[in-house]
């Protein structure tokens, strides 16, 4: 294997590749959520006709995956890298597989391959199509020229590149099980992170208070649409409120309190709020792309 | 002649749509050729991951030319008439000329039109073609621009006869360079025609032609396979896929770790090939699953391969890993005691859960097996615990396993063979090609399964439509069919009529392959109450061998000819013929020898249908074929005696009464 980087410098290859590319370089959103698509700068920024290019690191929660840290790679809660380039650059593909090269992944001793998989959001109304990338035959990134987002229509398209992060260092440094991946030099992933998936999954499948976590969810669902249906257009506070439903929701489904009838109303009451967000942001100068600095 | 060179260059195109792009651009290639009446020698199109490619040889440099007589307005037709006419030929007045027909003197309008150069044409029409391909799914990529495809398009390559054919699609101009493979080659290629784009394509790794890429595969993986002394397991559909995920295979060999060894070998082929596209390999003489597997790069690695290899080996560590978590938690659990688990899995809205289906499946099962000489206790076991796998781990992460895992639980827990067996194979036959169960406790599940599904969406209003067939519905009355005919059973469907009047459908085409006409299963089925399959079946074969002979043939004009003055007569008259014949009405004597043989034919034919002797059946039909002929020969039906003519048409109706006791006559055509 070309490079042994640690699980930190991986991240910082990423962010000064992408930089170089002329990526903003972000900081992970301060909001629990199931996916780096949920950022605003992704979600929201993914439409209207403004220009956008941002890579950034986003915690992902899926609080159903947590396995008490005994499993070898699923985890409640993961880094995902995310880039988001609109619209798409033609060479898009080629940018990404530089970017593998940067990380030690040299497609010269590897087998690249990009394998139908196109995504789908149903909490987000949103949609796309592209593919899985393959590394010897392990799946190592999520490649999505988005179509719609809230229901909506991009356009220009925007390229989505989706890093799991955890997976992806596991595979350059040659570990087996996440918890050994080394973070930096001298502390592992596990004296990092062990603790917490054990008590997260504790919280995600038994102790979460499911009275507290449904009327997080009515709260936020009606939060969201008072700010939708006021005198003053609040897209961005609304649409916190729409992630937080959401995590309610994720939240909700961990602890088997919502069955399969009702999933799909819940997911439909998020999407509703995820839509409205959207159609409110387009309204804005920022969605619009009145070009307010010249 | 010139060749026209035709190559689509994309980001990745799915594995799947790429046979029917290729084809789909040949048609429409194809139709705007034939259109413009440019006719051609050959063609072929080539697919692949990141090009479609088509090659039309032997073209004419232009089209032909084109006259025309257009007929138009007489010349005292008002004069916007004739404007009008003009302006459909873009023509001046001096220039029409007038013909003498029997109706007057009509203006001529003759319009020669000079063919164009074919480059000319190719570059209307190919645009418009790239444009119509029918992607299943397509995606936009450009800003402000509509236009789909199913990938970024990045380049055209388009020439005829050597020399570019200039359009543009999706902002992508036409040359004559495209790009070889990815990681093999680089910088662009150029190719004017298609034996320097093909050669070059391979000098920059890529083989053009998927037949070629599976063959390459194909022997690649038996070679790799005879090295370690193995065989590969043929998997066409895995194959197929496999060709359309790289521009230059590359085969190499995996070892599976021997702790995975123990695992059953389904679930070990099916994640290796689900989620890796790797292929099985087994030992030719005992037939056991090895520990190697084949997997096919994209890639000639400069070491050879060695970390390709490895990583592959890692990632199907991990995969199966889980899959032998997933097995051994599995039978932790006994499959009896999942049952319940069933009902938490909605199995339709409006059919309630997986428990209560299966519920519904054990009560029939129990009852279809009671008929057919089976212990119904075991058809009912096995018919509860046929669905219970759905609730483990093997089969959740891998449904097509479903039954064949449901198999190896219930051999743990020690379950009776056939039970066992029974809860595998109750989803047979999954295809046509697939063999149907024939053990009776797995036949009594299998077609309980299917009879429930058929009735319950039936019930429910959720039929198959012409567009769509969502539960499968035709593939489980085909399986009914199968079973009960490949099996020999008697068993009575014992069904709704518009789900009796579908398995005859079904029935049908199942039979069509056997080459039984349909018009003779309408004709048996139009009789009605018959609920019996394989009487049905051999009914209709006993009547297609009658009508295959000479008396059969002629019975049947017979029977054409009374059936229409009958209808005609009916008509006329308003009423239906169906009285008794009065026999002291009867004049000629051909008439009285036909009412003789009918009276014969009668008392004859029921008894043998009684006995399901149908070839007796069509003897005592084959008897009415003489007295018939001499009828028509000898007898005026319309007579002037009214009552006569009564008579005799109620002697005809009899007749048809007669063989409609075999089957509608009036629905065989011919």
């Amino acid at each position: 294997m070309a490079g042994k980087l640690t699980f930190q410098d991986l991240i910082l290859t990423l962010q000064n590749f992408w930089a170089s590319k002329g990526c903003l370089i972000l900081q992970p959103y301060d909001n629990e959520m199931g996916a780096g698509t949920f950022h605003p700068a992704t979600t929201l920024r993914a439409l209207g006709p403004r220009p956008w290019n941002a890579a950034f690191v986003q915690p992902s929660r899926r609080p159903s995956d947590g396995r008490y840290g005994e499993n070898p790679n699923r985890l409640q809660h993961y880094y995902q890298y995310q880039v988001i380039l609109k619209p798409a650059p033609a060479d898009v593909q080629a940018m990404y597989l530089e970017s593998l090269k940067a990380i030690g992944l040299d497609p010269a001793l590897h087998d690249i391959r990009f394998v139908e998989d196109d995504w789908e959001s149903p909490t987000l109304g949103a949609a796309g199509l592209g593919w899985e990338v393959w590394c010897d035959g392990m799946e190592i990134t999520q490649f999505t020229y988005f179509q719609q987002v809230g229901g909506i229509e991009c356009d220009p398209v925007c390229a989505e590149i989706t890093y799991g992060l955890e997976r992806l260092a596991m595979y350059v440094q040659n570990v087996e099980f996440v918890y050994d991946l080394a973070f930096n030099g001298k502390v592992r992933y596990g004296e990092v992170f062990h603790q917490n998936e054990q008590e997260f999954s504790a919280f995600n499948f038994e102790k979460a208070d499911t009275a507290i976590l449904f009327q997080h969810f009515k709260d936020a669902e009606k939060q969201c649409q008072e700010l939708l249906a006021g005198d003053k257009l609040l897209p961005l506070p609304a649409y916190d409120q729409c992630i937080k439903a959401s995590h309610a929701f994720n939240l909700l489904q961990a602890r088997g309190v919502i069955s399969v009838t009702e999933r799909a109303a819940y997911i439909g009451r998020v999407r509703a709020l995820a839509q409205a967000c959207c159609e409110a942001w387009l309204k804005t100068d920022m969605g619009a792309y009145k070009p307010r600095f010249g | 002649m010139p060749d026209l060179l035709l190559e689509l260059f994309s980001e990745e195109i799915p594995a799947r749509m790429q046979a029917g792009a290729a084809k789909d651009l040949e048609r429409l290639v194809v139709g705007a050729l034939t259109d413009r009446g440019l006719l051609f020698e050959g063609i072929k199109a080539f697919a692949g991951p990141r090009r479609l490619t088509l090659a039309v040889a032997g073209l004419p440099a232009k089209q032909g030319d084109v006259r025309e007589e257009l007929k138009g307005p007489k010349v005292d037709a008002p004069p916007a008439a004739i404007e009008g006419f003009l302006k459909k030929t873009g023509l001046s007045k001096d220039q029409l000329k007038v013909e003498t027909t029997p109706k007057g003197d009509v203006y001529i309008g003759v319009i020669e039109r000079k063919g164009r150069e074919t480059p000319q044409v190719l570059s209307e029409i190919l645009p418009e073609a790239i444009a119509k391909l029918p992607w299943p799914k397509s995606m936009r990529w450009r800003a402000g621009d509509p236009v789909r495809w199913v990938r970024p398009l990045h380049s055209i390559i388009a020439t005829f006869d050597g020399e570019v054919v200039p359009f543009a699609f999706a902002g992508v101009q036409s040359g004559n360079s495209t790009m070889g493979h990815r990681f093999l080659s680089q910088g662009a290629l150029t190719a004017r025609r298609f034996d320097d784009y093909e050669a070059a394509l391979k000098k920059a790794h890529v083989i053009l032609d998927a037949d070629q890429r599976k063959a390459i595969i194909f022997e690649g993986v038996k070679g790799a396979a005879f090295v370690h002394g193995l065989e590969m397991i043929p998997d066409e559909g895995l194959l197929n896929e496999v060709a359309g995920l790289v521009e230059y295979p590359v085969i190499l060999v995996g070892t599976i770790e021997d702790q995975f060894m123990d695992v059953p070998a389904e679930i070990l082929q099916t994640s290796m090939r689900t989620h890796q596209k790797y292929f099985s390999l087994r030992d030719p003489k005992t037939g056991k699953m090895a520990n190697r597997f084949a997997l096919v790069a994209n890639m000639i690695a400069e070491d050879g391969g060695k970390q390709i290899v490895a990583g592959n080996e890692r990632v199907l560590r991990a995969r199966l890993s889980d899959a032998k978590f997933f097995w051994d938690e599995d039978r932790k659990i006994k499959l009896a005691d999942r049952v319940n688990a069933l009902k938490g899995i909605v199995f339709h809205a409006k059919l309630g859960t997986q428990h209560e289906r299966v519920e519904r499946i054990a009560k029939l099962a129990g009852e279809i097996a009671g008929k057919i000489g089976a212990d119904p206790k075991k058809a009912e076991r096995a018919a509860r615990l046929a669905k219970a796998d759905l609730t483990t781990g093997v089969v959740g992460e891998f449904p097509e396993l479903q039954g064949v895992m449901g198999r190896y639980y219930a051999l743990h827990d020690k379950e009776d063979a056939e039970i066992a067996d029974a809860v595998r194979d109750h989803y047979k036959p999954v295809g046509p090609s697939d063999a149907v169960p024939t053990a009776k406790i797995a036949i009594a599940v299998a077609l309980a399964d299917k009879l429930d599904a058929l009735t319950g969406f039936f019930a429910a209003g959720e039929k198959p439509t012409g567009s769509g067939d969502p539960f499968a519905l035709r593939r489980a009355a085909l399986g009914v069919i199968r079973i009960v005919i490949e099996n020999g059973l008697r068993l009575p469907l014992t069904v709704a009529d518009d789900l009796l009047v579908f398995f005859a459908d079904r029935l049908k085409v199942a039979l069509k392959e056997k080459g039984v006409r349909h018009d003779l299963i309408d004709a048996v089925f139009a009789l009605g109450h018959e609920d019996d399959l394989m009487r049905l079946v051999a009914r209709v074969e006993a009547l297609q061998a009658f009508l295959k002979t000479d008396d059969g043939t002629n019975l049947l004009a017979g029977y054409k000819r009374a059936a229409n003055i009958l209808k005609a007569e009916e008509k006329k008259d308003g009423k239906t013929y169906i009285s008794e014949v009065a026999p002291d009405l009867l004049d000629a004597a051909a008439e009285k020898s036909l009412f003789a043989a009918l009276s014969g034919a009668k008392t004859g034919i029921a008894p043998a249908l009684e006995k399901e002797d149908f070839a007796a059946a069509m003897r005592q039909m084959a008897a009415l074929r003489g007295p018939v002929d001499a009828f028509f020969d000898g007898v005026k039906v319309n007579d002037e005696n009214p009552k006569l003519r009564e008579n005799r048409l109620n002697l005809l109706a009899s007749f048809r009464a007669a063989l409609h006791q075999v089957a509608d006559f009036s629905k065989i055509e011919g």
